[in-house]
């Protein structure tokens, strides 16, 4: 590789990318061609860099400078003033929202300070198409250990040993898993990496996906080593084509090296991996579905066992492992298990990625250490509730999970402490709710949810989440009794006892763990026909105080319906047939005269 | 129901994907990918022509069709729209966001304006969450969204067909 000066690191990933990330890459290109400094600086597109409230970033190596929502107009100044007049772009810094001081590197700012990454460890400081970027990272060396030092047995001692546990949600011992699909005895096995991230609000996968995608390839070589499989089978979200293009990029170019096909580090083990598409069905994250949808069948799950471990893709014993498991185990091989277990709490190791999203401030992807608490993650890291609004509560685990509040913030998270709170880890997604949201709404939205993804083969998902998604209808709209919530829970229950699958078992979670922490807003819908968060439409209704109108007939011009009338500078009025309560007339009244009750 | 009428050319292509994928029924979600990019659709008429290839009935193929919510059985508006109904859209107004085009173009989710120039869906989380609430039409992803934005971005595409 050419010895270059400076870096430019530009992040390429789907967030930053919506935000032309691509046209700022090729502005910086032309700018760093023009002054004559292709042979000092490299532009280089990255995998995320996960803090996607701020994009598009772009960074700077080696001072790390970081720069934040940079549009294409300024890659001349980044070039001309930073590079060659050596004056950093103080528009494009960070500012630290607390103290308002810039911050000149990111090794500075909270978001990053506060983080270790394992997982996410190469995303955003290499090339994710150029094989080497990672070799220089120390990419296959991992690979190359275990095939030419080490036995099937001693890997998968080694990942037992550092107590790695499945991150897609079920936290199934790795090494284990491992161990048991390696004692069936079969003359073809398969290894598969889970990457349909269905989990809405959850990216973590496709980050890792996108932004190195050969520590996938390298660590399912590994695992296909131990157990015995030579075909490897990645089975991706078709929703995500630059995770894709990638992972095929990063697959051919292992062959070329040598990495996978035949007699890889000149050892006997032959292996190789094929592409698998997913087609939009949340259900098929559970090991079963997937498999029969590989097998190009709807994506039911079936009854476990036998495991997929014994019998699995065309009837031969099949691993499957999720994409984060994966970008573990390459370190765990390199580091070795003693200093992976010395992270993170007694029973969950090593570090856990989120996707922070919703009212927070800093949106983005995150990795810190298991038993992290909830509050170093969204006060820390997060940077607090958006528009300093109050904090509600958070989301784990999806549409599988519960919500956490205000009195589990100092809980240490990690698989355990999750499910005794009643929600769960999940794939990592975490959506952060403020007093804003209704949360009897928010427990109809993921069933909303879950009936469409349901895939109709047991009873209690099929017409037991239909029934409770109409219970929590008939609530929001005002019409429910408080023997409807008797009814709910009861119904919950026994949907959580009954289904067939993950999936189905762990749907009524939302609606129960609501219930625990805000059922005084569950009896508001009920006994008072009150929405207090008043998000429920049916429940909310808009006035216009006279007193404070001043007749500007700004929201007159706003609002979509044309619900509001009035002359100029006269008070004016919302007819509440007309209006649909989208709230667009309040975000502009700079009177603060229109309001909900 | 009236038979479509599908191009003779694009039917050798689509018959052309099945020998490719050596005709097997493993390989029938892969192909009915490649059948949805030639045709933009997976009407009844190519279901058929999928089934006899592979050699399987035609309920399994529709089976699959209306089991993935990928795949589609009617055709899609020349600039499909999709909201964003990921969590961390829909704490952020995406639904707000999904009435106003509903609105706007008068029509309402999986159903394609008269003009053929829109149809309107909703998809699970495009994984941008930092720029939520999102929308997407055909490649282009707009960010941070709100009901009053919907007609400006509307009229961009009218002023285009114009």
């Amino acid at each position: 590789m050419a010895q270059y000066s400076n870096y430019i690191l530009v992040c390429g990933g789907t967030g930053c990318r919506a935000s032309q990330s691509e046209l700022i890459l090729q502005n910086l290109k032309e700018a760093v061609r023009q002054n004559g400094l292709q042979e000092s600086v490299q532009v280089i597109r990255t995998g995320c860099f996960g803090f996607c409230e701020k994009g598009p970033v772009v960074k700077l190596i080696p001072d790390n400078t970081f720069y934040v929502q940079v549009t294409p107009e300024d890659a001349d100044d980044i070039v001309n003033e930073h590079l060659i007049k050596g004056r950093k772009v103080e528009r494009l810094l960070y500012v630290n929202p607390e103290t308002n001081e810039l911050i000149l590197d990111s090794k500075h700012i909270n978001f990053y300070k506060k983080q270790l990454r394992i997982a996410l460890r190469n995303c955003g400081f290499i090339n994710p198409e150029n094989i080497d970027e990672y070799i220089a990272r120390d990419g296959y060396i991992a690979l190359g250990k275990a095939l030419t030092e080490m036995t099937p047995e001693e890997v998968i001692k080694e990942i037992m040993d550092s107590g790695l546990r499945g991150r897609g949600g079920g936290g199934f011992p790795t090494g284990l898993k491992w161990q048991i699909t390696r004692k069936v005895q079969a003359p073809q096995k398969y290894v598969v990496c889970n990457a349909d991230e269905g989990d809405p609000g959850a990216f973590m996968d496709r980050s890792i996906l996108e932004g190195d995608p050969h520590s996938i390839v390298e660590a399912m070589a590994i695992n296909g080593y131990c157990t015995g499989a030579s075909k490897g089978l990645v089975y991706i979200r078709a929703e995500y084509p630059l995770a894709v293009e990638r992972l095929k990029i990063a697959i051919d170019q292992a062959k070329d090296y040598g990495f996978l096909g035949d007699n890889i580090f000149g050892t006997d083990f032959s292996f190789d991996i094929q592409i698998r598409y997913g087609a939009g069905a949340f259900v098929c994250g559970e090991e079963t579905a997937l498999i029969h949808s590989m097998e190009g069948l709807r994506g039911e799950a079936t009854v476990k066992p036998p495991f997929p471990s014994e019998s699995g893709y065309k009837g031969c014993p099949t691993n499957v492992n999720n994409v984060e498991t994966y970008a573990n185990i390459p370190v765990i091989l390199l580091k070795g298990a003693k200093w992976f277990s010395s992270i993170g709490t007694e029973k969950s190791k090593g570090t856990k990625v989120f996707a922070l999203a919703g009212k927070v401030n800093n949106v983005g992807l995150i990795e810190v250490p298991m038993g992290t608490t909830l509050r170093e993650v969204i006060f820390g890291i997060g940077g607090g509730i958006k528009d300093g609004k109050k904090f509600k509560a958070v989301q784990t685990g999806g549409p599988s999970g519960g919500c956490l509040t205000e009195k589990h913030l100092d809980l240490p998270i990690d698989y355990d402490n999750l499910i005794a709170a009643g929600s769960m880890m999940g794939s990592g997604g975490m959506i952060v709710m403020d007093e804003d949201d209704c949360m009897v709404a928010m427990a109809k939205f993921y069933l909303d949810f879950t009936v469409e993804e349901s895939c109709g083969k047991c009873a209690p998902c099929r017409i037991g989440n239909k029934r409770l998604h109409e219970m929590l209808q008939k609530i929001t709209s005002g019409r429910g009794n408080i023997e409807d919530l008797d009814k709910l829970r009861n119904l919950a229950m026994v949907i959580k006892d009954t289904a067939l699958c993950g999936l189905g078992q762990t749907s009524p979670n939302p609606v129960l763990s609501t219930m625990d922490n805000f059922y005084d807003e569950y009896l508001a819908h009920v006994d008072e026909q009150r929405c207090p968060s008043h998000q429920c439409r049916e429940l909310t209704q808009y006035f216009i105080n006279p007193e404070k109108c001043k007749g500007c007939t700004m929201c007159a011009r706003i609002c979509p319906v044309h619900a509001i009338t009035g002359s100029r500078k006269v008070p004016h009025t919302i007819d509440s047939e007309i209006c649909i309560r989208c709230g667009s007339c309040i975000e502009k009244c700079k009177f603060d005269a229109i309001y909900v009750h | 129901m009236e038979k479509i009428h599908l191009p003779q050319s694009k039917i050798k292509e689509l018959q052309a994907v099945c020998k490719e994928h050596d005709n097997d029924s493993g390989e029938l979600i892969n192909i009915l990918h490649a059948a949805q990019e030639i045709f933009g659709y997976l009407p009844r008429e190519v279901q058929e022509i999928v089934a006899s290839e592979l050699h399987i009935p035609v309920s399994r193929v529709y089976g699959v069709v209306t089991f993935y919510s990928f795949f589609t059985m009617t055709p899609k508006g020349k600039y499909p729209i999709s909201v964003c109904l990921g969590t961390a859209c829909y704490v952020r107004g995406a639904e707000k966001v999904l009435d106003e085009f509903q609105r706007q173009l008068e029509i309402k989710v999986g159903e394609t304006t008269l003009d053929g120039l829109f149809s309107l869906d909703c998809l699970r989380c495009v994984g941008a969450c930092g720029l939520a609430p999102v929308v997407t039409i055909g490649g282009k992803v707009y960010g941070r969204i709100t009901p009053e934005k919907v007609r400006d971005i509307l009229s961009e595409y009218y002023i285009r067909e114009e």
